[in-house]
């Protein structure tokens, strides 16, 4: 087994995180591709708790949970490329917003793509809400931290993908009401690790379409 | 880090919530004195909707005037800002399963627990018990794995996922006092049970809890009283 190891689906935003994390920092790694309807021993024995993808596996060693492996990465290659800053405030701050995406947004995109009526305004609601709340805290600046690509830049990004299927099952525009969180994206992308992790949105809204039926 | 946090310190929170209580125990544990500000959460203060705009929620610590919401963020916050025993340890593959556990106990274990009480129905209170108790099965293997013979999930000294757990401690009591079930049952879950007495024998744990428990377990018995007569379940932080 290599040194460093990923398991991991492709098309996983949460898995993306790492992969982008990983770049980031220059660390040679082992990707391995998971079946999800037929899990592997090596991923049930690594997390037996959640059964989850991804799990980065350092000297045979699990780590889980996509932001808990973005610390590690962060702490176990702290020479290259910091994801989190050294300040203390800051650092609560990148990590209060890493758990707004995680919590808010997620939770947003499950109700909107999984509901119907009501229960799907309400989302759409929350949704933009959410976005808006973002956008306003990115603000002017380059990226979440400030002038460098950070902890939160990589904890989002990963979901910007999916804003077309919001979109879609929304019916509502992301630019319209998110301007700068739409550049913001485009910035990201114009990273070689973050443009290679990326699904293409279109195929992120027919794996949902698929997964979940047709809006 | 020494010598970072000479300047005031405040916790906007609420008495009985375990989140707020958390936070309390990382403050005491690593000697930082602090001011208590107790918030009405039916009536918020402008403090707090300043300092906390996203969530309206506690608890939210005050350092230097700037405000650092959420109790995970706030426990790291604190660990890294203050001198005195760490909670988290030096090595970052040790420190990431600490964090795992800190989030399983948020996402796994609280989250069911709290259904509990909010739920109307005693099919639903019965299904998020269970869902609750098999987080605890499961809690007992982390701590089986985190305290490497220890007492306490951080080894032989109170860690960071001792203090994410203690916060509940009161509420274990509770839980018992208002539905019968002992969470941390000792025929069950041998190593929390002991966890469980160890950490409420400790002098900062039993300074900050104070009167919480005892509180907490009035209150239960009254909230049963009123259940049986017919209101609807609430939790005491509620509005």
């Amino acid at each position: 087994m290599a040194d460093v190891m990923l398991l991991d689906f492709w098309a996983s935003p949460f898995g993306q995180r790492c992969r982008i994390a990983l770049a980031e920092k220059g660390v040679a790694y082992e990707y391995s591709e998971q079946n999800l309807e037929q899990k592997s021993e090596l991923l049930l024995r690594s997390n037996p708790v959640h059964k989850k993808i991804p799990v980065l596996l350092h000297g045979g060693r699990p780590v889980c949970e996509s932001l808990i492996i973005l610390t590690y990465i962060d702490e176990a290659w702290p020479e290259m490329m910091p994801l989190l800053p050294r300040d203390p405030y800051a650092r609560a701050q990148a990590r209060f917003w890493a758990n707004y995406i995680d919590n808010k947004i997620v939770d947003c995109q499950t109700r909107l793509l999984t509901t119907k009526g009501e229960a799907q305004e309400q989302a759409k609601k929350d949704m933009i809400g959410a976005l808006k709340t973002l956008d306003s805290e990115l603000g002017d600046k380059d990226y979440f931290g400030g002038q460098a690509f950070g902890f939160v830049d990589v904890a989002f990004v990963t979901l910007t993908p999916w804003f077309y299927t919001y979109e879609k099952y929304g019916d509502f525009s992301v630019e319209e009401h998110c301007p700068r969180i739409v550049a913001w994206a485009a910035r990201c992308r114009e990273r070689e690790s973050v443009a290679k992790a990326l699904t293409d949105p279109e195929k992120v809204y027919e794996i949902v379409q698929e997964e979940y039926g047709a809006n | 880090m020494a010598g970072g946090g000479e300047e005031e310190a405040k916790l906007l929170g609420t008495w009985a919530s375990p989140f707020v209580l958390r936070a309390q125990l990382a403050l005491s544990f690593k000697g930082v004195s602090f001011e208590n500000v107790n918030e009405d959460l039916c009536n918020k203060s402008d403090l707090l909707l300043r300092s906390n705009p996203v969530h309206k929620a506690v608890p939210v610590l005050i350092h230097n005037g700037r405000p650092v919401c959420e109790s995970l963020v706030i426990l790291q916050y604190v660990d890294e800002t203050f001198g005195g025993p760490p909670l988290l340890p030096a090595d970052p593959y040790e420190r990431a399963i600490a964090r795992f556990w800190a989030a399983f106990i948020m996402d796994k274990l609280v989250a069911p627990w709290q259904k509990v009480f909010t739920t109307k129905t005693e099919e639903e209170k019965a299904e998020w018990m269970e869902q609750t108790l098999a987080a605890v099965d499961v809690l007992e293997g982390g701590l089986k794995e985190c305290s490497k013979g220890g007492s306490f999930f951080g080894g032989d000294n109170v860690g960071y996922v001792d203090v994410v757990l203690g916060g509940a401690v009161p509420w274990i009591y509770g839980t018992e006092a208002l539905c019968g079930t002992r969470l941390f049952d000792t025929s069950r879950v041998p190593l929390l049970a002991a966890w469980l007495e160890r950490f409420g024998a400790l002098d900062v744990a039993k300074a900050v809890m104070a009167d919480v428990p005892t509180r907490l377990v009035e209150l239960a018995k009254m909230k049963r009283a009123e259940a049986a007569a017919g209101a609807a379940a609430s939790l005491p932080f509620d509005c």
